[in-house]
């Protein structure tokens, strides 16, 4: 299967407030078209190593490829563009422009890729809204949705540029188990249907069990994988 | 639309209040900063028309000569030190001469013989000091503009008749003169003429007023025991009185006479008009710079309240560049509808005072639509703009979205 992601050897120290090795030699790669989950106590490095794949994070040493491309050491311009293309994001918290209607909202980064017209970009909006079942909402403001509604609707603004990848930080941490189920349901069909993948940063065992692989962390080291 | 020009624009209208505050600051900044500079221009304006009326863009006249060692001994000191005024009379020798000498240059207008001599004036018991200005009527006239300052009379007369002449408003009150009188003129030769009263002036500053008349050239010549070739200045106009300053060099060394320009025979009021500069320039620059002030802060609050959206936005690829538009757009909009406000607010003002009568030297308010001054206002107010919205865009784009999304 091809490879989506891979990182090689990655390490990273915190300075502030004392020296702390973080992550320790880190190596590992993500096929596409996989539901990977990350698990591990809190404080072991989880997010810390996902910011990095996001590329968001560039203070570290290794290498990380991105569909099969060396990134590590791009300018933040074209890092910005890798992401805008490839990566889609979905946190704990749903970070929505709370002025803009849920549409505008999840129509924002295709209409910085600029790659469809408005009208297009707004019938894919659409369509992605539809998926996660909140086509009703689409033009209220963000800020009038329920939390689970918000979430999902930042779901389908990760979506909106079928991107290769999309990486989550605890996406059903602050979500209900009805929520929670339907972005289960949603990532896991877009694994299968759709060949996307999907790196899900996570604390919740039930979910972590049902992906296709999951790694396991401690002190800034993978430990385990399981299947 | 732009997708950065469209989010500055949603923060603009989704915040009416602040982005309004913003706006009525570079507004009343905008507007402060033209009207004042524009008040400055109708300052210098109204006070140069008033200054022209009794001093001539240039003046030519003999200086006082020092007196020289008498052995002169290049190696070490002088031998006999004895530096004084040397008495000599006051008159430009051979003046046709010297005047078709200074007018030889090309920005030389008009020059006209003067001669001055101050002298009593007595009506009956009542005597008075004054001064008389020995002039051709015509040419005066161009020089000073002494028609639009007559009052009673007629400054043409005046060259009609070789025995008139025109006298300041507080003269002719002192003396209770009125036209078609007769006053008599002691000069301090020991000379006596009567003259005839054809024209009365005021030229609101009552010094002048209280002192100053005009006669003919030669009658002047004759208080003073003179021939027709005493002169004693020459009155020297040019095309650019602004600098007439940058002439006087040029037209010392062609007449061989001291040449002195307007700005240094009036030293002190110069001095005041530099002040009135500065002082008005440094309050206006202020004003703008305080409403800049206002941009910043507006805008600093708007990231700090938008960190959260910033970070998502870089996160899904916009780039730190888009970031600055984004926040550029909003400053620069803001200032836009400032400065255009502003400049509203400031025809708005200037068309109301300029029809305000204030009286004395100053007559009406003296102020008019200066394209300058609102084209630089407007230069000024969008450079203030920019920098104001610049350094918290750079902020901005600066926010390291990892830090947010770990909060
Ligand atoms: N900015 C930072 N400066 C210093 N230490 C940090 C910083 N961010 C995280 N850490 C530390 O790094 C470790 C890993 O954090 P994190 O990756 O957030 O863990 P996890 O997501 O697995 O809970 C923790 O011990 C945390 O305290
Ligand atoms: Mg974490």
């Amino acid at each position: 299967m091809a490879t989506i992601v891979e990182t090689k050897n990655i390490n990273k120290y915190f300075y502030d407030p004392v020296e702390f090795h973080v992550l320790k030699n880190v190596s590992f790669a993500v096929s596409r078209g996989e539901f990977l989950s990350m698990i591990g106590k809190s404080g072991s490095g989880k997010s810390t190593l996902l910011y990095i794949l996001s590329t968001m994070d560039t203070d570290y040493t290794g290498e990380l490829y991105i569909d099969n491309e060396l990134v590590t050491g791009f300018d933040l311009d074209k890092l910005a563009m890798i992401r805008n293309e490839k990566i889609g994001f979905v946190f704990q918290f749903h970070y929505l422009l709370p002025e803009f209607t849920c549409l505008k909202n999840v129509m924002l980064p295709a209409l910085k890729f600029k790659k469809l017209s408005t009208k297009e970009i707004e019938q894919k909006a659409y369509q992605k809204l539809e998926l996660l079942g909140l086509a009703d909402q689409a033009l209220k403001t963000a800020n009038k949705l329920s939390g689970g509604q918000q979430q999902r609707v930042a779901i389908a603004r990760a979506l909106i540029n079928d991107p290769a990848i999309i990486m989550c930080d605890e996406p059903t941490g602050n979500l209900d188990s009805k929520n929670t189920k339907i972005v289960f349901d949603t990532f896991k069909e877009l694994t299968v249907n759709m060949n996307q993948t999907i790196i899900a940063v996570t604390h919740d065992e039930e979910f972590a069990k049902n992906t296709d692989r999951t790694i396991e962390m401690m002190d800034g080291m993978i430990i385990k994988h399981t299947s | 639309m732009n997708i950065n020009v469209d989010i500055a624009s949603t923060y603009l209208f989704s915040n009416k209040k602040l982005t309004m505050v913003a706006v009525m600051g570079v507004l009343l900044g905008m507007s402060i900063y033209i009207f004042m500079n524009s008040l400055l221009v109708g300052f210098d304006r109204t006070s140069n028309v008033s200054i022209f009326k009794s001093t001539p863009h240039i003046r030519i006249y003999k200086d006082d000569e020092i007196s020289k060692p008498l052995l002169e001994n290049k190696a070490s000191k002088s031998i006999i030190i004895n530096p004084k005024v040397v008495p000599s009379s006051n008159t430009i020798i051979n003046y046709k001469d010297v005047m078709s000498l200074a007018r030889k240059h090309e920005e030389v207008t008009l020059v006209t013989p003067q001669v001055t001599a101050t002298v009593f004036f007595n009506t009956g018991k009542i005597q008075i000091p004054g001064m008389i200005v020995g002039v051709v009527p015509d040419e005066a006239d161009i020089m000073f503009n002494i028609s639009s300052t007559i009052i009673e009379g007629s400054f043409k007369d005046l060259k009609k008749d070789i025995n008139s002449i025109a006298i300041g408003s507080g003269v002719a009150e002192k003396l209770s003169l009125y036209i078609g009188d007769n006053i008599s003129v002691s000069s301090a030769k020991g000379v006596i003429r009567n003259l005839k009263v054809v024209a009365i002036f005021k030229t609101n500053n009552s010094a002048v007023d209280k002192s100053k008349t005009y006669i003919h050239l030669s009658t002047a010549q004759q208080l003073q025991k003179e021939n027709n070739v005493y002169v004693t200045d020459l009155n020297v106009a040019v095309k650019k009185p602004e600098k007439a300053d940058e002439y006087t060099a040029d037209l010392s060394q062609f007449t061989g006479y001291k040449a002195e320009g307007w700005k240094q025979a009036n030293e002190a009021l110069m001095a005041a008009f530099r002040m009135r500069k500065i002082v008005i320039t440094f309050v206006s620059y202020t004003i703008l710079i305080v409403a800049g002030f206002g941009i910043y802060n507006i805008l600093n609050m708007t990231v700090s309240q938008k960190i959260n959206d910033i970070a998502i936005l870089k996160a899904m690829g916009f780039k730190g560049k888009d970031v600055i538009r984004i926040f550029l757009t909003q400053a620069m909009s803001i200032g836009v509808m400032g400065v255009v406000g502003g400049m509203l607010a400031a025809a708005t003002l200037i068309t109301i005072l300029r029809k305000v009568y204030i009286g004395g030297d100053i007559g009406y308010f003296p102020i008019d639509y200066e394209l300058s001054k609102f084209i630089q206002g407007v230069v000024v107010g969008l450079v203030i703009t920019f920098f104001a919205g610049y350094l918290p865009a750079k902020k901005a784009a600066g926010v390291d979205p990892v830090s947010i999304f770990r909060k």
